[in-house]
């Protein structure tokens, strides 16, 4: 294993103070319990939005912290769920007194700790799940699907529509609609390594890629041979659409997500691949987002996430934020 | 059952997770993200420092305090069961009276109903559940025996076949859950690590 670390107890302690001086004109990092919050206070009938999970996909989650985002930002270790007492502390810090929208994804541990969270936060509060990734058949009667890099396309929209004044209950049902009209699928070419264990999550031929991979190294539909980006693209996309079943008349967002090893020269050629056989199947990609967002480590491979718009998410995903990960109109 | 037994299973069972962390480690790696075993070995890790905090303390501040470390130091999915189960020890009546085995076993069946409602998991999904309910089951008809030692020969060989029977299983909770059938032929990590912990507890009863 070869990373910047000093000593695995203290890497994510570290990471988490260095990530607070660098950005330290938009979040502060509380430490023990560990939270990232705005510098500024929650604004006085704000709905305040919390998220969180394991680190190791940074930016996400607090990355998104800040104007227009989320108001807080909870880490837990690398790739495990944050604790209940982070998101109590984290509730009671930020809520102005409108509310509190946890944004979780779709796994076993996140949701307990979530649950027990909400639990010990007396303010009112509810919670929306994220579960886009189409990889996973979904059942009432398993977890179900997982929460991947949609969860990003959540936190920017529905964080608008809390600073536009939206009441708690219409942020959880933007948020559910969002997450409804998402589908995403990953593929990776290698593993990641997690600090503590040392060596990487799993093997992998120099020949060979994950289809369906899950933002943890989990392992997703099938094991292949790589194959040209355009052959990829195109099964991604075929998976997704089967999913969402978009109209040929509706506007979409397209979503390519870097996994944290694959440089931008090919996400952007991942997108270039995305838009074209989208758009010969007549499907329309009217907003971008090309970059590193939901990460897994160093792993090399992308995400591809559509999104359905509608009027109001595509308002809401204009809308000025300012955050350490993502910034304009403001 | 008291502190200065909870401080010593600990310690017990803290040696036996580190001797077996590697065979977990790569089951989790198998079906799961590898995290597991890490989190149990730093939820040990914690309660067994708090010796010095507890070890003049009573039996119910005792276990809250071992539910609130857990609770905030491991993270995931076991630091939220365990969590619950210590929570729901503490909150057990009596215990400012003697503790014997009958309301030890109570106060352990109640743990792992608290766990088996806060991860909504049963038997036969491929989780430490495949364990720690049957288990629960077999301490509820042992409760009110004098003789228990050779029941508890018992309780350490349903844990064992039970671990064993998550192999052949389909995960419908959890992390194994996204796999589908390729989770099949694994055992469950987590059903591992709590077999190994009954295990070295009941070894350590027997032995008394």
């Amino acid at each position: 294993m070869k990373k910047f670390i000093n000593n695995n107890d203290d890497f994510l302690k570290e990471s988490l103070t260095g990530f607070g001086k660098a950005h330290s004109d938009i979040i502060n990092v509380n430490l023990d319990p560990s939270f990232v919050s705005r510098k500024n206070k929650t604004k006085d009938g704000k709905v305040s939005l919390i998220s969180g999970g394991g680190s190791g996909h940074e930016p996400m989650h607090g990355g998104f912290v800040g104007h227009g985002m989320l108001d807080a930002a909870c880490p837990g270790f690398v790739f495990s769920a944050p604790t209940p007492d982070q998101m109590q502390a984290a509730a009671e810090h930020v809520d102005s007194g409108a509310g509190v929208l946890f944004i979780v994804k779709n796994y076993s541990g996140d949701i307990m700790n979530f649950q027990m969270g909400a639990e010990m936060y007396s303010g009112k509060n509810d919670s929306i799940v994220t579960n886009d990734d189409v990889a996973v058949e979904d059942s009432t009667f398993t977890t179900g699907r997982r929460g991947v890099a949609a969860t990003v396309l959540v936190e920017k929209i529905v964080g608008s529509l809390a600073e536009h004044g939206g009441s708690l209950e219409e942020c959880k049902k933007l948020g559910e609609k969002v997450n409804k009209n998402a589908g995403t699928m990953g593929v990776a070419f290698t593993s990641c390594t997690v600090p503590a264990a040392g060596k990487p999550t799993f093997d992998i031929g120099d020949d060979e890629m994950e289809f369906g991979v899950g933002i943890h190294g989990e392992p997703g539909r099938k094991r292949e041979k790589i194959q040209a980006s355009k052959t990829i693209v195109g099964n991604i996309l075929e998976a997704i659409l089967d999913n969402l079943k978009p109209e040929k008349n509706e506007k979409n967002l397209l979503f390519v997500n870097g996994m944290g090893g694959t440089p931008l020269t090919e996400l952007y050629l991942v997108y270039e691949d995305a838009c074209q056989i989208l758009q010969s199947k007549g499907f329309q990609v009217t907003k971008s987002l090309v970059g590193n967002y939901c990460t897994s480590l160093e792993m090399q491979g992308a995400s591809i996430t559509l999104l359905k718009c509608d009027d109001e998410i595509l308002k809401h995903w204009d809308s000025p934020v300012h955050t350490a990960a993502m910034r304009w109109g403001m | 059952m008291s502190v200065s037994f909870l401080i010593s299973q600990a310690k017990s069972v803290q040696k036996v997770i580190d001797e077996n962390s590697a065979e977990i480690e790569v089951l989790d790696q198998k079906i799961g993200d590898g995290d597991h075993i890490f989190n149990i070995q730093r939820g040990l890790k914690l309660v067994v420092e708090l010796e010095d905090s507890i070890k003049n303390l009573p039996l119910a501040k005792a276990l809250n305090m071992i539910a609130m470390k857990v609770l905030s130091g491991i993270g995931g999915s076991s630091g939220a069961l365990f969590g619950t189960f210590f929570m729901t020890m503490a909150k057990s009546p009596d215990l400012d009276k003697d503790v014997d085995f009958n309301k030890a076993c109570e106060m352990i069946i109640s743990g792992i109903k608290a766990m088996k409602e806060r991860g909504k998991a049963d038997v036969g999904e491929k989780t430490m559940m495949d364990v720690l309910i049957p288990v629960s089951e077999k301490l509820n008809e042992l409760k009110n025996e004098s003789e228990f030692k050779s029941g508890l020969n018992e309780v350490i060989k349903i844990a064992e076949e039970r671990m064993l029977s998550t192999k052949d299983m389909l995960a419908t909770k959890g992390r194994a859950s996204f796999l589908g059938e390729r989770a099949k032929g694994h055992i469950d990590p987590g059903a591992r690590s709590s077999q190994l912990i009954i295990d070295t507890i009941c070894k350590s009863v027997i032995n008394n």
